[in-house]
């Protein structure tokens, strides 16, 4: 499996093969409190880099979740949907958002690795 | 162009412990408040409907007005209540109206022995002020009260916590006080909330509010935030200024006629009058109601609703996720034919129509005590 990458809009991406795993990071779920809602992108779906491909909703707002990159969606985790407390629990282990089908590995090159997010994340955080 | 009004920011005197217990900050009303702690909204929410939150609600309005016969004549002219047959010490839930019963604010007033005291809303208090000196010709005197400090203790372990540290507040029935002592400094203690549960409200000098908060927090009780007072009054059906009520929103509208005094209203001579009695008779256009989303979708405020024809019927007040209800929940206001309970809605929410139920309040049953009202 690849290096996690990291985007701006607080997703993390993990590649293998050409499938592309996706979720939200620990510090967008600490930005967000409790999560009480998820909603994933449909299967066999089309997503375009940077698009919306989900929503999370904590008992405060709503918020989108963007895709990282563009592709097929191939696999949606529901066990996040039936219980969206998951995604604070493990965001960036079981709690994964959806896999896609990407088909252009070089959308992955502008992103951050982790080291450059924690970073990013403590800056836009203050 | 104008400059801009420095407006300095207020805190309240439990600030500092709401930092040293991590508070996250939100502004609200032109007060710095604690929207959560670090246990979460959900969280809190839950420990306040198991066991005792504290929650720090001295941005709220104090206001004091001093008189005897002769205001409680006056007040009668303001508000829809039967203020001579008041016990002292009682409090009754009401509102300040305009003339078309639209309302300025919700507040709760108690007879005391020097006059009335009306908690009002934070964001609405000097408004509220100016509106009803000025109802009064300042005839009396009055003030918002900034010496004292309001924390509420609300939840079902809460009697037991606070009479350890007053002792005698057990013996308070809903929606009536008294004063007690604390530190031998008088405070003025009732039973009373916005939560949907057994609690108090404790009015205190400011310069005492941290020591009694501490107090309260070695018994058990924890700080809760804004956050989860929102979602617990939202559960037990209770309504918030800005989003169920406003100036284009009778009482009966927003359902609270059981709020008005029928004596009062075959009187009607009270600001507003003309309006509620006519409402009373006709009917209304819009009415509040609870309604409860099949799914897990979240319909917030501002949430449109459709019958089944797909006609648009009204829009959401209020909606979030009611961590005791473990989902969804939501008031607004609809077409009064559309207001029975379990007629079938739709709420737009993100492009697409969720279906719903238009259900009775609370959603989260009551755990009042001694229920003299």
């Amino acid at each position: 499996m690849s290096e996690v990458k990291f985007s701006k809009e607080h997703e993390w991406i993990t590649l293998e093969g050409d499938v592309a795993t996706i979720g939200i990071t620990k510090h967008a779920t600490e930005m967000l409190g409790d999560i009480v809602f998820a909603e994933l992108p449909e299967k066999g779906s089309n997503v375009e880099k940077d698009g919306t491909a989900g929503v999370v909703e904590s008992t405060k707002a709503a918020n989108d979740v963007y895709t990282p990159v563009s592709g097929e969606v191939v696999d949606t985790n529901q066990t996040i949907v039936e219980d969206p407390s998951k995604i604070n629990e493990d965001p960036e282990g079981s709690a994964w958002f959806f896999k896609l089908k990407i088909k252009d590995a070089s959308e992955l090159n502008s992103l951050m690795n982790k080291e450059e997010y924690d970073k990013f994340a403590k800056e836009s955080a203050s | 162009m104008g400059k801009r009004v420095n407006m300095e920011i207020k805190k309240t005197s439990l600030y500092q412990l709401h930092h040293n217990n991590s508070a996250k900050f939100v502004e609200f009303a032109g007060y710095q408040m604690p929207i959560q702690y670090s246990d979460g909204i959900v969280e809190e929410h839950k420990f306040t409907r198991g066991h005792a939150g504290i929650f720090d609600v001295s941005h709220m309005g104090q206001l004091l007005i001093y008189g005897s016969n002769d205001l409680v004549e006056d007040l009668e002219k303001i508000f829809p209540l039967d203020l001579k047959n008041l016990k002292m010490n009682h409090s009754k839930y009401s509102f300040l109206m305009n003339d078309e019963a639209g309302i300025y604010d919700d507040l709760i007033i108690t007879k005391t022995e020097k006059g009335f005291m009306i908690i009002l809303n934070a964001a609405c208090k000097y408004n509220d002020f100016k509106i009803i000196s000025k109802l009064l010709n300042d005839k009396y005197k009055m003030e918002l009260d900034n010496k004292r400090s309001l924390i509420a203790l609300q939840g079902p372990k809460s009697v037991e916590i606070l009479n350890n540290i007053i002792n005698g507040v057990n013996d308070l029935n809903f929606m009536s006080g008294n004063w007690f002592k604390f530190e031998d400094k008088k405070v003025y203690v009732t039973r009373s909330g916005y939560t949907g549960e057994d609690g108090f409200e404790v009015s205190i000098i400011n310069e005492l509010a941290e020591k009694f908060t501490k107090e309260l927090i070695d018994r058990g009780a924890k700080l809760i935030g804004l956050g989860a007072r929102d979602t617990l009054r939202l559960e037990a059906g209770l309504c918030l200024y800005g989003h169920e009520l406003d100036r284009d929103k009778t009482p009966v509208e927003a359902n609270l006629k059981w709020a008005i005094s029928k004596e009062r209203i075959s009187q009607g001579n009270f600001i507003g009058s003309r309006i509620i009695t006519k409402q009373l008779s006709d009917g209304v256009n819009k009415i509040r109601v609870g309604i409860k989303p099949e799914g897990r979708v979240i319909a917030r405020e501002k949430t449109k609703i459709f019958n089944q024809l797909d006609i648009y019927i009204g829009e959401i007040t209020s909606g979030t996720f009611g961590p005791s209800v473990n989902g969804p929940v939501a008031m607004g206001y609809v077409e009064n034919k559309f207001s029975k309970k379990d007629t079938k809605v739709f709420l737009e929410v993100r492009g697409k129509k969720h279906p719903a139920n238009i259900c009775g309040l609370p959603f989260y049953k009551k755990s009042y005590v001694k229920g003299v009202n």
